[in-house]
């Protein structure tokens, strides 16, 4: 049975690929994004790969007055809505933002705050219809606070603790809520990073999403095995993690 | 960040100046920061230093499909996507590449900047014979439709014209029909190179040909190669592989290809078939991308790397240049897992830099070890007298004065991107090398 889909953040490089998968299974496909030409070129690619239809509109993330109008739009389109990912976010320049406060809290308002705000809204339509899935990006950065990246670290950790409760809370109600913590995958946001073993395309999480959202997963790694990298991770004694360069 | 071609040499530490997901965010990019001098790069997978150069413009984001016929058989796509994904997209619905190059790795952009051919270039000709049209982003951030009909000479100056006069943005490309994604495949022995040159000769009218040639073999086996004959297949499903590919984790030692490892390979792999001729049926992925299987295979040649040298020379000069040439090599020792033939046919003369000439062409990896270019510098003399020429994408090496030798249209080439003030620009590692950035 087809679905309808509800993208939000939908030129990240993780949303492009998981949408092509939506719309190869002949998806109903609602796109929210900044990026009105990148969401129009996608529009044509989606339906050439047998989306069923697909329909766009302007959203930014910090604009928080403007989330329930955006969502409101696309419920109409959508009426049900079958599944929702969310899948922004801005990989900060972590240097930057030790020497400014400003920088700081944007990077948290932009990986964090406007995400509880969509969730916060989208739990109570989910709760409403009686099912759905809330499927969202967070991070292995995530899992622990490492002096590289700890600010971008920091708001996928509260996502995370954010989207236990809220799995908790809409179980009764027969909403599924999925973590997704992708490893490092090669994608725009990362594109001047020199690639090592450990790296992963974006085709590869997408598949990992459809299969964790098909199969009702809480919580995944992808790929997988970043479940026992981080298992590690979160092993090493503060102490000795201190000194550590990671 | 640390880039290199296929071949991993020559390396280059380049900024990344920009990976565009639009049109729109190039042309801000470009006009914000006119001291953008560079070259665009998709996939990387040419061989050498062509995609290579001090700020990279890379088109692995402009990944999207713009329209598809299913009835004509018109697919446009931005320049970024890659053969696997068209693939994909179109063999499904019945349709597959009109041309396609060994691996389907390549970006699309990639294919039109070196106008690759394949396996049916002596029937069907290259890849730009199919391309009805490009949008080219110039050097000033203006975006031009070009075609054989809208401005020709920046046209043809861009198919094979290696990223040099703009960045490709998207292309519009001609399909041809199939019925089935198998390939029937005809395998036939060569004891040596008159042989397999009469074989050629007696297959011209086959779809696909290209022999492999043992390299290492001498006096009367040289030239001992398996002719791969193949057709599409008028039955069967269309399917894509689901094959996913080996990966080669790791730079192998460099030690491991040695004459004797090759050569016993090659003695293998030429006795393996106790018959002169086999015949079976095959999925169009194993025929066309037996490689694209060993990913990153390139890694077998140890962490300083590999050059292939491909050349072509013209029909007439064929059984004695092949002859002369591969004596030298086999000489040398100097050997190659991958030797491959094929017969090209007739040039496309109004593409100035484009590599295929009526005639042979012999493609051989060899790891970079020292007098290695020693060895190519005499093959050059020897391609150059028989009036032959060497294939830019997959050269890292090759003198200026070669080049312009052996590419006599590159005046005109370099004419038509003076004009639009591409020469000052768009420039790679290779272009530099081959004198073609400095006016």
């Amino acid at each position: 049975m087809t679905k309808k889909i509800l993208m939000i953040g939908a030129t990240s490089a993780i949303a492009e690929a998981t949408t092509r998968l939506f719309a190869q299974r002949g998806d109903t496909l609602y796109l929210l994004g900044r990026d009105m030409e990148r969401l129009s070129l996608l529009t044509q690619d989606l339906k050439i790969h047998g989306a069923a239809n697909v329909e766009y509109t302007f959203f930014e993330a910090n604009d928080l007055v403007d989330h329930q109008n955006v969502l409101d739009k696309a419920v109409q389109a959508l009426q049900h809505i079958d599944v929702v990912v969310i899948a922004y976010g801005r990989l900060s320049h972590q240097k930057n933002a030790e020497q400014n406060v400003e920088a700081t809290i944007d990077a948290l308002h932009t990986n964090l705050m406007s995400v509880v705000s969509l969730l916060t809204l989208l739990a109570n339509q989910l709760q409403k219809q009686g099912n759905g899935t809330l499927a969202v990006i967070s991070s292995v950065a995530g899992d622990r606070g490492r002096q590289s990246n700890y600010i971008y670290g920091t708001a996928k950790g509260a996502l995370s603790i954010f989207l236990q409760g809220l799995r908790q809370r809409l179980f009764k109600s027969n909403v599924h809520v999925l973590t997704i913590k992708p490893g490092f995958v090669d994608t725009p946001m990362t594109a001047d990073f020199n690639k090592g073993l450990l790296w992963t395309t974006p085709e590869k999480v997408a598949r990992g999403i459809i299969k964790a959202i098909d199969n009702k997963e809480h919580v995944v790694y992808l790929p997988r095995f970043w479940r026992y990298i981080m298992f590690v991770i979160k092993a090493i004694p503060e102490a000795i993690f201190v000194r550590l360069k990671l | 960040m640390h880039l290199s071609g296929w071949g991993q040499y020559p390396k280059k530490d380049s900024q990344l100046f920009s990976a565009p997901q639009t049109p729109t965010q190039l042309q801000h990019q470009l006009l914000a920061q006119p001291t953008f001098t560079g070259i665009a790069r998709g996939m990387g997978r040419s061989y050498g230093d062509s995609a290579l150069a001090a700020q990279i413009i890379s088109t692995r984001y402009l990944n999207y499909f713009i329209s598809f016929d299913e009835k004509l058989g018109l697919l446009k796509c931005a320049s970024g996507i890659t053969l696997e994904k068209i693939l994909a997209l179109i063999v499904p619905r019945g349709w597959f590449l009109a041309v396609t190059p060994g691996t389907k790795f390549v970006s699309v952009g990639g294919a039109i900047a070196s106008d690759v051919h394949g396996k049916n270039h002596h029937v069907a000709g290259s890849f730009c014979d199919y391309v009805l049209s490009i949008t080219l982003m110039l050097a000033n951030g203006d975006i031009l439709q070009c075609s054989r009909q809208q401005h020709p000479e920046l046209f043809h100056a861009s198919c094979g014209g290696m990223g040099l006069t703009g960045v490709i943005i998207d292309a519009e490309l001609t399909l041809q029909p199939i019925n089935s994604s198998q390939i029937h495949e005809t395998t036939i022995k060569a004891a040596n190179l008159d042989e397999m040159l009469a074989l050629f000769d007696a297959h011209q009218q086959a779809t696909y040909s290209v022999a492999w040639i043992d390299c290492l073999a001498k006096g009367r086996h040289l030239g001992r190669s398996l002719l791969m004959l193949g057709e599409h297949s008028q039955e069967g499903t269309l399917n894509i592989s689901s094959h996913q590919g080996l990966p080669i984790l790791f730079d192998m030692p460099s030690f491991l290809l040695n004459k004797y490892s090759i050569g016993a390979f090659n003695a293998l792999y030429y006795h393996r078939m106790r018959q002169n001729q086999i015949e079976c049926t095959t999925h169009y992925d194993s025929y066309f991308y037996p490689l694209d299987g060993l990913l990153h295979w390139n890694r077998l040649y140890g962490k300083a790397g590999f050059t292939q040298y491909q050349f072509v020379i013209p029909k007439d000069a064929g059984k004695e240049g092949l002859s002369r040439i591969l004596q030298c090599i086999s000489a040398s020792g100097r050997g190659s897992f991958l030797a491959v033939l094929k017969t090209l046919g007739k040039q496309a003369s109004s593409r100035y830099l484009s590599f295929p000439l009526e005639g042979y062409t012999l493609a051989l990896d060899f790891k970079i070890e020292n007098g290695l270019f020693a060895l190519l510098e005499k093959l050059d003399r020897m391609v150059l007298a028989f009036g032959g020429r060497i294939y830019l994408s997959k050269d890292a090496r090759m003198s200026e004065l070669t080049f312009k030798q052996s590419y006599p249209a590159w005046e005109a080439f370099q004419h038509t991107r003076c004009q639009y003030q591409a020469s000052k620009v768009f420039c790679s590692l290779q272009s530099m090398r081959l004198g073609l950035n400095n006016d």
